[in-house]
């Protein structure tokens, strides 16, 4: 809609005012804060030390490989996972509310909640050790908390559905003419996937892996709660949450999130060069 | 032959996976439950005696009556503030074509895509700067950051569909903005205030990281306290700590149950129109 009328602008300006003053305020702010912070020291003096100090130190730098080592990989574990089972659920199927309903129960539950349970769940005398151990096929309790996997476990309950939930919302968007049209001309199941449905899944493919990746990237309590939080699974966001609250080092802390920040845009756009790359232009025809 | 095969195979497979899934989920979940009802639960299937001792004993010793009630205060006075700044920006977003629509929709984007812990530590630190944290205030203002921009996305649409003839004939017939407001544009959008207010309260009780870094023992949610008891093991008895995740689940869930009744699962992922 376009009002031509003298004072519309003005209007608009009204209408967006509070919304775009409260993003400048609590949201630009406080980045532009965290920027500078992380470039001064303790007395407001330029420096570029909490950067220098981060990368130089192994202990602290090494949380970008560790939290890249359990990020990059249930990434693409969700997302991998998420596209048969939305294009099997593409025309809908029976029992459709009762699975995604079952899916949305972890991801609105929260972390918190999940890993505590998964604690008591997934240890050496939870139920999953019992079965696992009633059914003969280990001898001893496999060890699923405080370590790796676990966090990795905690990170796929909640992202395969997210992913999954984000695809279905993409796959049944596409025009099922276009599946039928390339069946009639002779195409296979398989050549009617990868050659019409799949392009046409990019684009969501991408988004979903983008938005997965920074969620993944950015672990915290399930790193805590059910990994090593002081080896393994010392993920970037608790070294930016240790230097802050229990070495009240705002300006080191600042330089970590800033640097986790830039690492979610490299890989986010890392993502968004290689589609347009890859895929020019298919994904916009055939949208129905 | 072969073909109905194939068939039924992937129906297998689907359904196995879909039952392990929930299994998996269920089992969490009852554990859990069973857990926090539970006295000498160390080994076997189910607890050989069940109590109710760990509610009475998390009720006493934690404040539960304020961890509820900051939870509900934080949740509702997030939803009304947020609806209050969104609507105008979804309205003007809705209604009109302007230079720099693109980028401010964009900036609206940024939070929901962001994580919270990738900005929430330079938030909170603005909060302790101009003496909000660790107040029910700073609370509320934090959880607003990725709730405001979710409303003004979810209310877009909703405005859209409503026929500017209404509003051009009411203001014709001589009403004025507020009128026209109060009395066509909300009557009419209700459906996605609602869808809009129910999911922001959904998203605030669960929401962890940005509470957790602002708020302290006054101020803090259901789910911050579950956090710190199950990070302090041994503080207080795994049970109690469970008897706390129960009270949050069900909340959790009925807030769900409620978000359900007006919205499908796979609105309440992020999605991009």
């Amino acid at each position: 809609m376009t009002f031509s009328e003298p004072g519309t602008r003005g209007r608009i300006a009204a209408l967006l005012s509070p919304a775009l003053l409260f993003v400048l305020i609590l949201f630009i702010y406080p980045f532009i804060y965290g920027m500078f912070l992380s470039l001064t020291d303790a007395d407001g003096a330029f420096t570029l030390d909490n950067y220098g100090r981060f990368f130089t130190d192994d202990w602290d730098s090494a949380t970008i490989l560790t939290t890249l080592w359990i990020s990059l990989p249930v990434t693409i574990l969700n997302v991998a996972a998420s596209i048969p089972f939305a294009y099997y659920m593409r025309r809908g199927v029976r029992g459709e509310k009762l699975i995604t309903f079952l899916l949305i129960v972890p991801i609105t539950l929260g972390t918190v909640l999940i890993s505590e349970g998964m604690l008591t769940f997934l240890g050496p005398t939870g139920w999953f050790n019992q079965l696992l151990m009633g059914l003969h096929l280990v001898k001893n309790p496999v060890q699923l908390t405080h370590n790796y996997w676990g966090v990795v476990l905690s990170l796929a309950i909640q992202g395969f559905p997210f992913a999954f939930l984000m695809l279905l919302g993409y796959v049944s968007g596409v025009n099922p003419d276009l599946e039928k049209a390339a069946q009639m001309l002779g195409a296979t199941k398989t050549q009617t996937f990868w050659k019409v449905l799949f392009p046409l899944l990019i684009p969501g493919i991408a988004i979903s892996f983008c938005l997965n990746f920074v969620m993944c990237f950015s672990v915290f309590p399930s790193a805590v709660l059910l990994g090593q939080p002081s080896g393994p699974t010392r993920v970037i966001s608790i070294a930016a949450y240790q230097w802050a609250f229990e070495k009240f080092d705002f300006n080191a802390s600042s330089a970590i999130s800033m640097v986790m920040a830039a690492i979610e845009l490299l890989v986010i756009s890392l993502v968004f060069v290689g589609r347009s790359r890859f895929y020019k232009g298919a994904s916009i025809a055939g949208k129905g | 032959m072969r073909k109905g095969f194939s068939i039924r195979l992937t129906d297998v497979l689907f359904v196995t996976a879909i039952v392990l899934f929930a299994a998996f989920v269920l089992g969490i979940l009852l554990t859990v439950v069973l857990n926090s009802v539970s006295k000498g639960w160390y080994h076997g299937v189910l607890p050989p005696y069940l109590t109710g001792e760990w509610y009475t004993y998390m009720a006493q010793d934690q404040d539960l009556v304020t961890l509820l009630t900051v939870t509900f205060v934080v949740a509702i006075s997030v939803v009304v503030l947020a609806l209050l700044i969104a609507y105008p920006a979804a309205y003007a977003l809705a209604r009109h074509e302007f230079r720099g629509k693109g980028l401010i929709l964009s900036l609206c984007l940024l939070p929901m895509i962001v994580p919270p812990m990738a900005y929430g530590i330079p938030l909170a630190m603005v909060m302790y700067k101009f003496h909000l944290a660790a107040k029910v205030a700073g609370v509320i203002l934090v959880n607003l950051v990725p709730i405001v921009p979710f409303c003004i996305l979810i209310l877009i649409p909703f405005i859209e569909q409503v026929s500017t003839n209404l509003e051009s004939a009411a203001k014709m017939l001589g009403a004025r903005p507020m009128t026209i407001f109060r009395r066509i544009l909300v009557p009419l959008t209700v459906p996605g205030l609602l869808t809009a207010g129910i999911l922001s309260i959904v998203k605030t009780i669960s929401m962890f990281e940005l509470t957790y870094l602002v708020a302290s023992g006054r101020s803090q949610t259901i789910v911050v306290a579950l956090y710190a008891d199950a990070y302090a093991a041994g503080a207080r008895p795994p049970q109690a700590v469970d008897a706390l995740a129960v009270v949050y689940f069900l909340l959790a869930m009925l807030c769900l149950a409620i978000a359900l009744k007006f919205v499908s699962p796979t609105q309440m992922v992020f999605k991009l129109k």
